[in-house]
């Protein structure tokens, strides 16, 4: 068995393990036992546990898979979902439906599709499908920029303090009460999007050898950055509607799993997608056992994991320097 | 998919080139049939980059046109032209510290759904055997050193089994004796029927790897032939500025650079 494949089968079973473990632990513990019995447990279990549970493997899975293959096309270790500008703008759209009280059930991931899929286009008018990367990256940034002025906007204007503290609380990102209802949008958009990143796999191979290496290799750029900028714009954009901003899954699992697969960009693709459900599902079964009064949220969680990761990354990289 | 016939030539017809508003080609002409090595010489910045990335069909000429075989280079598919054209960039760059073995398997991308992952392995294996790496195929090649690197950049090239192999100063950065190493394997590549094409500085390599050279000047073909017939003490001084001594030499021709004119 390759490294690649059994890569796959070790962290396909972790997701299993986790995700079962993910429905029985929390504030109510339900063992195996208890799964079948009606009542409140099962309520419990299948309308919150299951689709918390179901959310966390798709996010955490669309953002190691956005990440990996944002880091193969830019050829950059430290490129993120983020990177895109896309979940910003998307984050905007949710924003601006808690600025003006829009919280209808179907308003707010509305509105963040919205953003995500305006953030798109203008990421492709900006970028263009020839530029290389550098206009990209670029452009990405531009668009962080306006969206983050945009919500810092929408924040410092808020109408009453309940809006504001409802945008802070957003913007953390969690898996907290969520329903089947969030699995109707997010399922169908997180997998078309990535089966468009999948798509690119043989690019981001080529990529490898720089753009002008990849292009002799007949590999057509215009088009993978057109397939991945709709892929993970929108994959990603999906799930900023339906769990709020969450950081660093997308830039930590594809640099943890990178060795094990041999670096090679196109076999980092789905044990990204695996190892970030992992870690999205270890992550929220923390928040949920953390005794606190209220649940940690979950970006903040992510965020407190990730910067002790990047302490290690800037030592090691410091030291291979050396 | 239409495979390219024997003996098809790569050809450049009146390519036209400006960058920034700057003519970087004026008018190009030349033909390279497979089998032989041709070599662009010229001053820095008279075009040789340009030409070959003209040639690779990476570049779409502001004017004129560039023909593999009967059909313009680009009336083909990306896939089917890398399979004809190999192409080694003269800046290369290895992202990510995949294997040797891995890198060179990039080489057979263009032949994905056409060929069996066995021939594939026999291709990897075949190319690193060629540049005397085989012994490397495990390690990380961003490990390797600058040498080592450009081999197997090389066994990349000639893994998808290119008709035309074009590489951008692919002697740069190697010793002497790998220089040789490289131009003998450039040479026994055209014999077996590939046709080559190379950019290099250094004269006397040029004339001796080159069945053929074009001089390159300010974006025009100046001189086109053999070695002896292009590289004269007067084109020299016209084209490089210096002056220099060319003679019949052991092997190919000896050019003593005597001064900057």
């Amino acid at each position: 068995m390759s490294r690649t494949a059994a890569t796959i089968v070790a962290l396909g079973t972790a997701v299993l393990l986790l995700g079962l473990l993910s429905l029985s632990v929390g504030r109510v513990w339900i063992p195996l036992s208890l799964w079948g019995t009606p009542g409140p447990l099962g309520v419990l279990l299948f309308e919150l546990r299951l689709p918390r549970t179901l959310l966390a493997v798709i996010v955490g899975a669309t953002l190691g898979l956005g990440g990996a293959a944002l880091q193969g096309y830019t050829r950059n270790p430290l490129a993120d979902p983020g990177l895109l500008g896309v979940s910003a703008m998307a984050s905007l759209g949710a924003v601006l439906s808690l600025y003006f009280s829009l919280t209808s059930f179907w308003l707010l991931p509305t509105m963040a599709i919205g953003g995500a899929g305006v953030g798109v286009l203008l990421l492709l008018a900006l970028a263009g499908l020839t530029g290389g990367t550098v206009t990209f990256v670029l452009a990405g940034v531009v668009l962080q920029t306006v969206a983050g002025a945009g919500i810092a906007l929408a924040l410092s204007l808020a109408p009453n303090p309940w809006a504001s503290g409802e945008i802070i609380k957003w913007l953390m990102g969690s898996l907290q009460d969520r329903s089947v209802d969030d699995l109707r949008y997010t399922l169908p958009l997180a997998l078309a999007g990535g089966a468009l990143v999948l798509a690119t796999a043989p690019a981001l191979d080529a990529l490898t050898l720089g753009e002008a290496g990849a292009r002799s290799l007949g590999a057509r750029l215009g088009r993978a950055r057109l397939m991945l900028v709709v892929g993970v714009g929108l994959a990603t954009g999906v799930c900023v509607a339906a769990t709020g901003v969450i950081g660093f899954v997308g830039l930590i699992v594809p640099h943890l799993l990178r060795p094990l697969v041999g670096a090679r960009p196109s076999a980092l693709l789905v044990p990204s997608a695996l190892g970030g459900a992992a870690l999205m599902l270890a992550a929220d079964m923390a928040v949920r056992l953390l005794p606190t009064a209220e649940e940690v949220r979950l970006g903040v969680a992510l965020s407190a994991l990730g910067a002790p990761f990047f302490l290690a990354l800037v030592l090691t990289l410091r030291r291979r320097l050396l | 998919m239409m495979p390219l016939p024997e003996g098809a030539v790569l050809a450049a017809d009146d390519v036209r080139v400006a960058l920034g508003g700057r003519p970087v080609l004026a008018g190009v002409s030349a033909r390279f049939a497979p089998g032989a090595v041709s070599v662009v010489l010229g001053p820095n910045g008279a075009g040789k980059s340009t030409l070959l990335a003209c040639l690779a069909g990476l570049r779409p000429p502001d004017g004129g046109k560039v023909t593999l075989g009967d059909r313009p280079i680009t009336g083909w598919l990306p896939p089917e032209r890398a399979r004809a054209l190999g192409f080694l960039p003269q800046i290369p760059e290895i992202a990510w510290p995949v294997s040797v073995e891995t890198l060179v398997g990039l080489g057979r991308l263009p032949w994905r759904g056409a060929s069996s992952a066995a021939e594939d392995k026999a291709a990897i294996a075949a190319a690193l055997d060629t540049v005397g790496m085989s012994a490397f195929a495990r390690r990380d090649a961003t490990s390797l050193s600058g040498g080592e690197r450009a081999r197997v950049l090389l066994a990349r090239a000639l893994a998808g089994a290119p008709r035309f192999l074009l590489a951008d100063e692919p002697l740069a950065g190697l010793d002497p004796g790998r220089q040789l190493d490289a131009i003998a394997l450039f040479r026994a590549q055209a014999a077996a029927g590939l046709g080559v094409v190379l950019t290099l500085h250094d004269l006397p390599l040029a004339a001796r790897v080159a069945d053929r050279l074009l001089l390159l000047h300010e974006g025009r073909l100046v001189a086109e032939g053999t070695p002896a017939d292009v590289l004269t003490p007067e084109r020299l001084a016209q084209v490089y500025g210096i002056r220099a001594r060319v003679a019949a030499g052991e092997t190919g021709l000896a050019i003593d650079l005597v001064e900057r004119l």
